[in-house]
């Protein structure tokens, strides 16, 4: 019945990704066009504007930062059977987590103290705000779908208050706090570079960049070579089965969840101590969200989740490039291709599988005699 | 309206109801169908068998609408049909009972018969129509059926009687039946058998697919063998055996019955007293069973699907908690001392569960990864922090050679595997670690005869080393074969038991059925 809709790993990896994508872009330039600009030249701004310089390269990875954490940590709960849709909630108070370790630290002690307190702070925050859906699903079978979504908006709503009545630098009109101490500046990829002599473009791209690809491997090494990966996966895929091994689904959930915000709530060592260096109010800007995007486009694979991160990134960068290039095309118009890749890579992601493996039969029929 | 047998004979002459030329048909590098060529004449009954995988389903589904042929054609009474979909086969006479019903559960019988030839939108009009029709094929055809009552009320022998009137009611000449007696008592089969025979003289063409050689004997006219995909045989039932048939299923010479010197029962090693396991609803499922499993015996449950053996396996291997009663093992109360799946791997406790592909394996992890579901905490499979990946693969090796697991290839994907090679590595998994207690859930479900000639051969042989099995299976002639002591289920509660020498289907089926042992 599947049988012709399947493909060769190769077309399913690599093609089926980049038709759907290119489906996209397509689309995109059809709105270009309809906008009165021309696509091609479009298309060039955004390549230029993210790949094309240092400058572009460097704000490109800075984004791509935040999306691999979300994205990672939407792969991890998708792992364990769990569609985790509160990434953008737990990124928020997991920032608030790493900006109050900041807050406390920053003045006093070096980066060296400071940077392994943030990273506890923002996992921990991140960990906590995800524990609560987590245990809700568990142990009550509240869908984990509708709290986390929910608890987008009650990360939002706390915030909000937080940042207007209590974490408010007393004095000023916009609702944020005071600036970071230097000792909770996460190093930028200029200086560092500079250091052993390399000159690259200032841009917010920090050392956090280097965190999130540890933890890609970290999330690889812990779902296919660990037990408790295999327990994950085990229960994600088939929860009788994971009874049968004496595997705990309730117990797979609360932890994978855990895990799944406390990557997601990483963001802020990027977003916080590397960039804005003080708590404001939205800092994760909807990175928890791409983050679905990223992992379903990556195949919940860290690899493809890296991939998948840097094109967002490189969206998100070229996007602001266009508009600012482009007079007719605004931010909005970066959010509709966005949602386009979204839409192509994400919903409609079978619908060339089908002619693509009508396509790429013949291929198959051809070594059939010989098999 | 069904014509009467006069009619069908006037308007198809001596044209066969269904004839295949030539079907072929691949799924991608698996060669399904090899030119099959197959003719089913009006007024009969025809068998269709082989092992697993020898592709008698795809050649129903592509019948049925559900493939679509590379190549070759299908005529129905001497008509080249074109059949795209399921609605085509409908429309061409061709109805089919799979094995798993599709009825709406919650639906009377008239609705289910109703469903999706309603005519118009009124639906009372619909269900007044088809009362009238179905009360008179109901009459013709013996087919006995409460019209106004909920299906997931009827007993399962009557739900398949409504999806053969179902069939009926949509004009089928030709009806397939898939495994139909997979979840009949013997009493109900034999119920069935005598409704085909009443079908054939009414000149329709019953196709019944089926691996039990009995039935085939029991009730066709003609039977057409099939191995690998292609056809290897189609022979009048008279002329054949049983024997016969097995070799062309497997290709070679198979043993029928399973060879076993006489059970020398040793010390009980689990012991389960007053056991009681209520469902989600709280409706008990299991009622009050006590019995003594021996070292070096086999004992069989055997049971019409539902009666409780399910959910007495799943207690005993501490995937569901009992409601009262004591399951004792090794000197422990699993129950009072609350032992799950993982302890009870510890005391020596093993289980091949009854549905492999829901329970037994992950379907979409390697051969490795399945190799060690239950035993992934094992000491040799980690390394330091990590699983041991070199070790997981050696030890699948080990074990896919030992029980002759094709290919034996640990990486491949466990839903790549045929049935019996799935249970095969199922099997190797839960004896590899030398349990004393095998709990067994329908141990060749889904199997091939060659495989089920291994598995047996393996299940006694664990016996002879002083084990003690359990096995629970719907399959009453590999209980009669298999078990040294039989239990037979009934409602949730034990109806008799036998020894083996005692026992013999009747008897069996009739306990089954909920007939005590004193009045049998």
């Amino acid at each position: 019945m599947s049988a012709p809709r399947k493909l060769p790993r190769w077309a399913e990896l690599g093609l089926l990704p980049l038709v759907n994508l290119l489906a996209a872009l397509i689309l995109s330039g059809v709105v270009v066009k309809i906008l009165g600009e021309s696509p091609w030249a479009a298309c060039k701004l955004m390549l230029a504007g993210s790949l094309g310089t240092q400058d572009g390269i460097g704000y490109t990875l800075y984004y791509a930062t935040n999306f691999m954490f979300t994205g990672l940590a939407v792969a991890v709960a998708y792992h364990a059977g769990l569609f985790n849709i509160g990434g953008e909630g737990q990124a928020y108070i997991g920032g608030l987590g790493s900006g109050l370790v900041a807050l406390w630290l920053g003045d006093r002690a070096p980066f060296a103290v400071v940077l392994p307190c943030a990273i506890l702070g923002s996992a921990s925050f991140g960990a906590a705000w995800a524990f609560i859906p987590a245990w809700l699903q568990a142990r009550r079978g509240s869908h984990i779908v509708i709290t986390t979504i929910m608890f987008n908006f009650i990360g939002a709503a706390l915030m909000t208050y937080l940042l207007v009545n209590v974490l408010i630098k007393p004095g000023q009109q916009s609702p944020e706090t005071r600036e970071f101490g230097a000792g909770a500046f996460m190093p930028l990829a200029s200086d560092v570079l500079a250091k052993v002599g390399i000159t690259f473009a200032a841009t917010p791209l920090n050392f956090a960049f280097v965190l999130a690809l540890l933890a890609a491997v970290l999330v690889w090494v812990l779902v296919w070579r660990t037990r408790w990966g295999y327990a994950i996966r085990v229960a994600g895929q088939n929860q009788s089965a994971a009874v049968y091994a004496g595997i705990s689904p309730p117990r797979i959930i609360v932890q994978a969840m855990l895990l799944s915000g406390a990557l997601a709530g990483c963001l802020g060592l990027n977003e916080l101590l590397g960039a804005q260096h003080r708590i404001l109010i939205d800092c994760p800007g909807g990175a928890g969200f791409v983050g679905i995007a990223v992992a379903l486009m990556g195949r919940n694979h860290p690899v493809g989740i890296f991939l998948a991160a840097v094109l967002f990134g490189a969206l998100a960068q070229g996007g602001s490039q266009l508009s600012f290039d482009m007079p007719k095309i605004n931010r909005d118009m970066v959010v509709v291709i966005q949602g386009l890749v979204i839409l192509f890579c994400g919903a409609l992601e079978n619908m060339f599988r089908v002619p693509l493996a009508a396509m790429l039969s013949p291929f198959a029929k051809k070594q059939k005699p010989a098999a | 309206m069904c014509p009467p047998a006069t009619d069908s004979t006037v308007t198809g002459g001596t044209a066969p109801a269904l004839e295949l030329r030539g079907i072929d048909k691949r799924f991608g590098t698996v060669h399904a169908n090899r030119g099959i060529s197959l003719s089913v004449a009006r007024g009969s009954v025809h068998g269709l068998i082989g092992e697993n995988g020898a592709g008698k389903s795809t050649l129903m589904n592509i019948v049925y609408g559900f493939h679509q042929p590379d190549v070759g054609e299908i005529l129905v009474g001497g008509r080249r049909v074109h059949i795209a979909a399921p609605h085509d086969a409908i429309a061409a006479g061709i109805g089919m009972v799979h094995q798993h019903f599709m009825l709406v559960e919650n639906f009377t019988v008239l609705e289910n018969v109703v469903l999706g030839v309603e005519q118009g939108a009124v639906l009372a009009r619909s269900l007044a129509h088809a009362r009238g029709e179905l009360e008179k094929l109901a009459r013709d055809y013996g087919l006995d059926v409460p019209l106004d009552t909920v299906v997931s009320e009827l007993p399962v022998g009557v739900q398949q009687r409504v999806e053969i009137l179902k069939a009926l009611y949509r004009r089928a000449e030709i009806l397939i039946l898939d495994e139909p007696t997979a979840v009949l008592t013997p009493q109900e089969a034999d119920a069935l058998f005598k409704m085909l025979g009443r079908l054939r003289a009414e000149g329709k063409a019953v196709i019944l697919v089926t691996h039990k050689l009995r039935e085939i004997m029991a009730v066709t006219d003609r039977v057409t063998v099939m191995r690998q995909g292609a056809v290897v045989g189609e022979v009048a039932t008279r002329d054949t055996s049983p024997r016969e048939l097995a070799e062309k299923m497997v290709g070679r010479a198979v043993l029928l019955r399973v060879e076993k010197a006489p059970a020398k029962p040793g010390e009980p090693l689990l012991a389960v007293r007053d056991l009681e396991v209520r469902d989600r609803l709280g409706v008990a499922r299991v009622k009050g069973v006590s019995f003594d499993l021996r070292a070096g015996e086999i004992v069989g449950v055997a049971g019409v699907s539902g009666n409780g053996q399910s959910e007495l396996l799943e207690a005993l291997a501490g995937i569901r908690a009992p409601a009262r009663g004591a399951i004792t093992l090794g000197g422990h109360d699993l129950v009072a001392q609350n032992f799950g799946p993982r302890e009870r791997r510890r005391l020596g406790l093993a289980h091949v569960p009854e549905d492999r592909l829901r329970m037994g394996v992950v379907t979409k992890f390697s051969a490795e990864d399945n190799a060690i579901l239950g035993y992934q905490d094992r000491a040799d499979y980690q390394r330091g922090p990590l699983l041991n990946r070199a070790s997981i693969r050696a030890d699948c090796e080990k074990k896919m050679t030992a029980h002759d697991v094709r290919p034996a290839l640990p990486l491949l994907r466990i839903s790549a595997f045929s049935g019996g090679n799935q249970q095969k590595l199922v099997l190797a998994r839960e004896i590899d670690c030398d349990p004393q207690v095998l709990l067994i859930g329908q141990p060749t479900r889904g199997v091939d005869i060659g495989a089920i000639e291994f598995i047996h051969k393996k299940l006694v042989a664990l016996r002879d080393a002083g084990k003690a099995l359990l096995i629970v299976s719907v399959e009453l002639e590999e209980i009669l074969g298999l078990a040294d002591r039989i239990l037979v289920m009934n409602n949730g509660e034990i109806v008799g038991e036998l020894a083996r020498a005692d026992a013999n289907e009747e008897k069996i089926g009739l306990m089954m059925a909920g007939v005590k042992e004193a009045h049998a």
